[in-house]
This record gives structure tokens, sequence and C-alpha cells, in this order.
């Protein structure tokens, strides 16, 4: 195995237990089980107080946008624990592929991702009235996957800010709360405000969320493939300007000898 | 008179220690004002009968809880990775008169989610400020936050014995939101979930709230269940605190992070 793809499976994996030095199964089951089964409840019902669109809008929304957990939190701090627990210069001080390095750290969190998102829609199929056509479910993990990827960018742009900033959690808490407000989870985009709806549409997720809707309601993969490139379109600008940020502030705190400073 | 110094000065130093922290704004003014932008929407491209003053009254107890959730709960987890938890327990106070200004402090921080959505709905959504019973009004807020306020005390002792209470911080917080009809009427969920929501003081706290901002119901008895309930708290918390904090002294498990 060449030492790149060593760095990105092996690396990756070391990474993503460390993320969850503090995890035991009731910690996974409540945070990242838990939290998006009531997230997924709480929206219906109030969507059915309203006499808004019906469950399998927010089922689908909240479903695809409850990934965004595992993209948004899960890679802010892989990226960014490392500065905060002390062990970005070690690593930094190796020669590892940074491309691998980086990327790496982002496979399990799309897995993990789709786990969430898997769970979400098992919510909405027994609890709540939503239903899915077998033969939708392949298009529908295909649109999946791409949203969790490009949220999964997201989550990197902030962790490399997290290389930078003091407080970057609080960045990602209210990033993946507004993204419940402007990405067409809860509100359809076109009912926003025109600069609420311009955001939604630069951010991953809305797209997504459009496509997985069209799919859950029968549409083929191929009826939203316009949809899916756009997001993944974001998403490869977010990732982008992840690494680039990433590479700046490495090499910048290594200029200033601020790599561990707060 | 050294109680109510002790009583004073902590819930004071506890506030100020909240205020200055950016994760509690974020959940005490960011996040109601984001719930109840939804809410706001969901609400205008729906077909519901009802009022945005409701809306924006419910995401601000939403915040009240997620202060008071947050704030019991992780206090202790964050007293014990600083070392400061075995220092409180073995202070000459009890220790539940160390914990109860913290708990209400925690619950007295997200009156700001109440201003915060009032403010937020008035100005971007035209929200009409106007109560009814003023009075009432101003007397139900501090009542719910002494209900919330000795809730968070019952969780806070759990916090105490189970390191691993902490996990559960992030599964209540959409529960109790559910349940206590903040947003989502309790006569929408199943059967099962109205009597739960009677034991919990956020029910009565917006009832209360609501009735005296209408003039409708009849807020003096939710005031009533809301302090009857604080009561209750306070007895369970004073009996779980005591036992609690002796289990953990007895187990070694008080600095175990």
């Amino acid at each position: 195995m060449s030492a790149a793809v060593r760095v990105f499976f092996v690396g990756g994996l070391f990474s993503y237990r460390a993320l969850f030095n503090w995890i035991s199964p009731v910690m996974y089951v409540t945070t990242m089980l838990g939290s998006p089964l009531f997230q997924i409840l709480f929206f219906t019902f109030l969507g059915r107080q309203n006499g808004g669109e019906g469950d399998a809008f927010y089922v689908v929304g909240n479903g695809v946008q409850v990934s965004a957990m595992a993209g948004i939190y899960g890679m802010t701090m892989t990226i960014a624990n490392e500065r905060q627990f002390g062990t970005l210069s070690p690593l930094l001080a190796t020669p590892a592929n940074r491309l691998a390095l980086f990327l790496g750290r982002a496979l399990p969190v799309i897995v993990n991702g789709l786990v969430v998102s898997a769970f979400g829609f098992l919510v909405g199929l027994t609890l709540l009235d939503f239903s899915l056509a077998l033969a939708d479910v392949p298009a529908l993990v295909t649109v999946v996957v791409v949203t969790v990827a490009s949220c999964t960018a997201l989550g990197m742009l902030l962790g490399s800010i997290g290389l930078r900033a003091r407080d970057v959690f609080f960045v990602s808490n209210l990033v993946y709360f507004l993204m419940l407000l402007v990405c067409g989870v809860n509100i359809p985009v076109d009912d926003l405000p025109g600069w609420l709806e311009a955001i939604g549409r630069s951010v991953p997720l809305t797209h997504g969320i459009e496509a997985a809707r069209e799919v859950a309601g029968g549409a083929a993969l191929a009826d939203v493939s316009g949809l899916l490139w756009r997001e993944l379109a974001i998403g490869g600008v977010y990732a982008s300007l992840a690494f680039v940020l990433f590479r700046f502030f490495e090499v910048e705190s290594r200029r200033r000898a601020s790599l561990e400073t707060y | 008179m050294h109680v109510a110094r002790l009583f004073w000065v902590g819930w004071l130093f506890h506030l100020k220690s909240l205020l200055l922290s950016t994760f509690f704004l974020l959940i005490s003014v960011l996040q109601p004002v984001i719930f109840a932008s939804i809410a706001f929407f969901m609400w205008r491209t729906g077909s519901r009968e009802g009022t945005l003053l409701d809306i924006a009254l419910g995401a601000g107890l939403m915040g009240m809880w997620s202060s008071t959730l947050f704030g019991s709960g992780g206090a202790i987890q964050w007293q014990r990775w600083q070392g400061t938890l075995e220092i409180l327990v073995a202070a000459p106070p009890r220790f539940l008169l160390t914990m109860l200004p913290l708990t209400l402090a925690t619950a007295t921080n997200g009156l700001y989610a109440i201003v915060a959505t009032l403010f937020w709905g008035r100005v971007l959504f035209g929200v009409p400020l106007e109560f009814e019973q003023p009075l009432l009004f101003l007397l139900a807020l501090p009542v719910t936050v002494l209900g919330l306020g000795l809730l968070g005390l019952v969780m806070a002792s759990t916090f105490v014995l189970y390191r691993s209470a902490s996990a559960f911080s992030n599964l209540l917080e959409y529960p109790v939101w559910l349940v206590t009809g903040l947003l989502v009427p309790v006569s929408l969920l199943p059967g099962w979930a109205e009597p739960l929501s009677w034991v919990l003081a956020p029910t009565w706290g917006v009832r209360a709230i609501r009735d005296a901002a209408h003039g409708t119901g009849d807020p003096l008895f939710a005031i009533g269940m809301c302090l009857l309930l604080a009561a209750v708290y306070l007895a369970i918390g004073t009996f779980t605190m005591a036992n609690f904090e002796r289990l953990a002294r007895t187990r070694a498990t008080l600095s175990l992070t």
C-alpha cells in the first residue's frame, strides 16, 4: 500500500476513533441517533400543526439534514481537535501527503452521516406517515451520499478555520442551526425572502434535499441529475476552499509559530 | 442571612459566567431566534389559525429550556473537567446550596431567549406585543424560571453520580420542546404524552405566560402548578443531591471524567 493511500485509510480511521475518544455506545446512540430521531418528530409535528406540506416533506428534509450532524460537527472536530488536544504539531511535522491526510478524515465521517440519515428515514417509515417505494431506494442512497459528501466539505472548511479561530464550535453550531432555516429542510426555499434563498442555494444540502424529495416522490435519478451535479459542484468548491485554507493556515502558523496558540 | 448571601453571590456569579459564554449566547439567543424564524415561516406557508405571539413566546421558552438543560447538566461536567467539583463538594455549605444558584442562573439566562424572540418577532415579522394581563405576565416569567431552575437541580444531581449522564443532555432538548407544548399543542401528540407533560414545569410555564399574554384561560392556575412542581423538584433535588453526592464520594468517582 502506498504511503498516501495508507494515510488516507488508516489515518482517517485513527482520526475518527480519536474524534470519538469520548464515545461509548450510550453517547453515540443519544447524540447521533436520539437527537435526529426527536428532531424529525419535532419538525414533522410542527408541520402538522401548521397545516403545512405533509409528513413526507419534513421526513425527507430532516432525514437528509441530520447527516450534516456528522458532516459538520464531525469534520470540524476531526480537524480542529488536533489543535485543541495538542496533536497538531506532531501531525504537521510528518511528511505525510497533506491531501491524503485531509481527505482521509472525511471518509469515516461520510459513512457515519449515511448511517444517521438512514436511521432518520427509518424513523419516518416506522413512526410517521411516510412511505418509500423499494425501487426508489438506490436513487435516494445516491442522492444522500452526494449530499453527505457535500456537507462534509463544508465541515472541512469549518475545521480548517478551526486551525486559526479560537471558538470554531460556535460557528459550526450556528451553521448547523442555520441550515435548518435556509436549506429548505422545513420551509420550501422559494418561500424564503430572496436573500435567505440566495444563501440557501449557495451552500451544501439545499439541492440535495430538493433532489431527495423528488426521488422519494418517484422521480428517476436522471430527472434530478441537474440538482445532483449542482450539489456536487458546491461540495467541490467548499472542499477546495477548505484545503487551500488548511495549507495556508499550516504555512502561516509555522511562520508565526502560532500553531497551537489560542 | 448567610444562606441568602451565598445564594445571591452564587446566582450572580454564575449568571455573569453564562453571559460571557459564546455557547450560551448561541443557545439562549441565536438558536431560539432561528427556531422562531422557522416556525414563523412555517406558519406563513401553512394554513394554521393562531398567533405569531404564541410562536415568539414558545420559541423563547425553548431557549430557556436549552439554557437550563445544557447549563445545569454541563455545569457539573465542566466543574469536573476543571477540577473544581471536589472543592465545591468539600466546601462547608451544603452542596445543594452551592448548586441551586447555578441551576437557577441557567434558567434565568433563558430570559434572554424570550426577550430575543419577542424583539425578533416584532422587528422582522411585526408581531404585536400586546399583553392583556401584563402583571400576571411579569409574574409568570420568574415563576417559570423558578420551575425550570429547580428541574435543572434534579438533572444536575444525576450528573454528580453518573458521568455518562451528559450524553442525555443532547437527547432531552427536542423531546421536552415537543411534549410540553411550546410550539406544538400536546393534543397533537399520542395520548401518553399528555400525562408526561403535566409533570414538566415548562408545560405550565408556557401556559401561564400565554394565558396572561392573551387574557384567556387561567394563568393563576398555571402559575400555581408551576410553583407546586418547583416545590416537588426541590424536594426530589434535595434528596437526590445529598444521596448522589454521598455515593460519588463512597465510590470515589466524583472527579473522574
